[in-house]
């Protein structure tokens, strides 16, 4: 009796002592902050030196192009033409820029005019909205439509469309891909009878399935004359982008572990019990991985498929932009690229974040 | 404590002698069937455990007691012979009979009382959802994790995560507990720890436990019987050892013992042949 109390008052500060040590020594050291100020440090470096970089190249192209305008005066017109056409360059005289990659500042200043153009655009559509409201209010009393603000579109409605896309997309994708990737992780011969199924068309292009979408919607709406693009568009996102969230789930719920399957079976737990608290439980970090890639499948794939659906959105402002030509398009591509890019690293952080809120299992962003 | 000790099963008065049987394994036989072809691990096992008995089995690695436990609980096909529990003839896994795996397997999204009351819900539909937690309290108190209940398992350390694998055993209120190596991964003062744990519940909830072990120490400070298996293929029940200390039992107590080497001999003995 002696030994086996002596024993356990021996053991009892150590056994506490374990969980303590692990979870206390490597948080809120030394080290750590200054290794975080490095990694900050290197990333402004690696940026200003991206800034430079690009720079210079614009620059070298910009030169190349206008050396070519003016050699291509002298031969074709003569000095004078030539020297007509240096002056206009050196001017800045929008007429005979060359057009080329954009310098950071011209996009820079892109970005401000975009900003503002937004401004002018909210400003109207709130006057708009005002000289309306009586008629509205009358029209609506008579049991007709209100007279809406159909004016152009202002950049930041262009992005707002664009998330509201891939979102409803994304969203497609979740609801079909979850529940059929359960089902078939649940049984082998589903998942045999699936599996043709997902390799032939997971490899299917944004632009395929946005035509099988369109063949199928447009006749859905026939005669309906309201504007389907926003529902084709997203519908062809989601389709596209499921297939990262079905694979994942069936593989999720086909491989749980062993060990807790077991014990759902000694527990004799039913079929909703087994799924719900043991198998979504035990998929949900795989889950959440297909649904990461799912999210950025789709908005890389939201792009072309705006493009094609005519969909107001940054994929047609991007294509309308390189259409039209005019001065400072290219440096309006690079502004929605930049914001495409911006855009695609910040959903893909919102869904790291909702991932390690729900996991058991912490993941490290990268 | 002493109203639970008990020597020999079988001196239990006026049950005639079949009822006493717990666990019947009757010329059992498992075949599993590889690529090479077929590979006999048991075959023509016999052996009886009694009601609140507790029986501890050695044998070399590979030899087929995991094999043999997972087909008492259910978990694995019979290939041949019976299991009966009471007399039944098993046909599935169930509560009645609960398992203590090497790994704990927790739900490691779950708190050690949400992993507890799995097990409680199931067994105990009826009870009031304050009575269920309740009992998952009462085994969690048990196994002196009180401090714990809300810390999800994944932050517990391993022995602290067997310690709710324990209570988690206990609280479905098994017949039988079947436990396969439960402490071998725990560092020697755990482990004793935890063995003194599992036999005050065991004790006291007057359940049969059969366990796997490869620690010969653990088999004859625990056990009723050590049964020792021959090695594969065709493996069987090879000895049987009676541990005659009185419960309760102390380690040292039984460390000063006389009969303790002799018993220690014997097993080594049978191992090393
Ligand atoms: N599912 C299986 N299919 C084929 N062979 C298996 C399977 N499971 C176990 N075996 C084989 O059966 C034999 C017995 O395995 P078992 O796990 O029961 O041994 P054990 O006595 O528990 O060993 P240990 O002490 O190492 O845990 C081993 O040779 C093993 O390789
Ligand atoms: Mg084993």
């Amino acid at each position: 009796m002696e030994q086996e109390i002596t024993l356990k008052k021996e053991s009892q500060p150590l056994a506490f002592l374990k969980p303590l040590v692990v979870k206390f020594t490597p948080k809120f050291q030394k080290g750590d902050i200054i290794s975080s100020l490095k990694k900050t440090g290197i990333t402004i470096v690696s940026i200003l030196l991206f800034l430079g970089l690009w720079h210079l190249g614009s620059k070298a192209l910009y030169n190349k192009e206008a050396a070519y305008k003016i050699e291509k005066a002298l031969t074709e017109q003569g000095q004078a033409a030539a020297d007509a056409e240096r002056a206009c360059i050196a001017s800045g005289d929008s007429s005979c820029q060359p057009n080329t990659l954009p310098s950071p500042a011209q996009v820079w200043s892109s970005l401000q005019a975009l900003i503002a153009d937004h401004k002018v655009i909210t400003a109207d559509k709130a006057a708009f909205v005002e000289k309306m409201a009586e008629t509205n209010i009358k029209l609506v009393e008579q049991g007709k439509d209100a007279i809406v603000y159909t004016g152009r579109a202002s950049f930041v409605d262009i992005v707002l469309t664009s998330i509201k896309t891939v979102f409803a997309g994304f969203l497609l994708a979740l609801l079909i891909a979850v529940p059929i990737g359960v089902i078939i992780g649940l049984s082998p011969s589903l998942r045999s009878a699936f599996n043709w199924f997902i390799q032939v068309f997971k490899p299917v292009s944004p632009v395929v399935w946005y035509l099988l979408v369109f063949m199928i919607v447009k006749t859905l709406y026939i005669g309906d004359s309201s504007d389907n693009a926003f529902v084709i568009s997203f519908i062809s996102v989601g389709l596209c982008a499921m297939w990262a969230t079905l694979v994942n789930t069936a593989m999720g719920v086909s491989s749980v572990d062993k060990d807790y399957i077991n014990v759902a079976k000694v527990l004799k737990l039913g079929t909703f019990q087994k799924v719900f608290k043991v198998i979504l439980p035990s998929s949900l970090p795989l889950i959440f991985t297909g649904l990461r890639i799912t999210l950025s499948v789709a908005w890389m794939v939201l792009i072309a498929i705006e493009l094609l659906a005519q969909s107001q959105g940054l994929g047609l402002f991007v294509w309308e932009e390189f259409q039209n030509g005019a001065n400072d398009s290219n440096a309006k591509i690079i502004v929605a690229m930049f914001i495409i890019g911006i855009i695609g690293f910040l959903l893909d952080r919102l869904m790291l974040t909702v991932q390690n809120m729900v996991s058991f299992n912490k993941n490290e962003g990268v | 404590m002493s109203t639970a000790s008990m020597t020999k099963p079988i001196t239990e008065n006026g049950i005639l002698f079949p009822s006493k049987v717990m666990l019947d394994l009757s010329k059992l036989k498992k075949v599993y069937s590889t690529p090479k072809g077929d590979y006999v691990v048991l075959e023509d096992l016999n052996l009886q455990i009694m009601k609140e008995e507790f029986v501890t089995i050695i044998g070399h690695s590979g030899c087929g007691k995991t094999t043999m436990l997972s087909m008492i609980a259910g978990l694995n096909p019979i290939s041949g012979g019976n299991i009966a529990v009471l007399g039944n003839p098993v046909k599935g896994p169930g509560p009645d009979r609960g398992v203590i795996f090497q790994s704990p397997s927790l739900m490691p999204w779950m708190t050690a009382l949400e992993n507890v009351l799995l097990g409680v819900n199931q067994v105990f539909p009826h009870a009031t959802k304050a009575q269920r937690k309740d009992i998952a309290k009462y085994y969690l108190h048990k196994v002196g994790l009180d401090g714990a209940f809300d810390k999800k398992a994944i932050e517990l350390s391993q022995g602290m995560q067997q310690r709710v694998g324990i209570a988690r055993a206990f609280a479905i209120k098994p017949k039988v507990l079947l436990l396969d190596e439960p402490f071998g991964m725990l560092d020697s003062l755990t482990r004793g720890e935890l063995q003194d744990i599992l036999i005050e519940i065991w004790n006291k909830e007057k359940i049969t436990a059969v366990m796997i072990t490869h620690d010969v120490d653990e088999a004859i400070f625990l056990a009723d019987r050590v049964v020792m298996m021959t090695s594969g293929p065709r493996a069987k029940i090879g000895d049987i050892l009676d541990i005659e200390f009185e419960r309760p039992r102390t380690r040292k107590s039984v460390l000063e013992h006389d009969d303790y080497y002799t018993y220690r001999k014997h097993l080594i003995d049978f191992l090393e042949h």
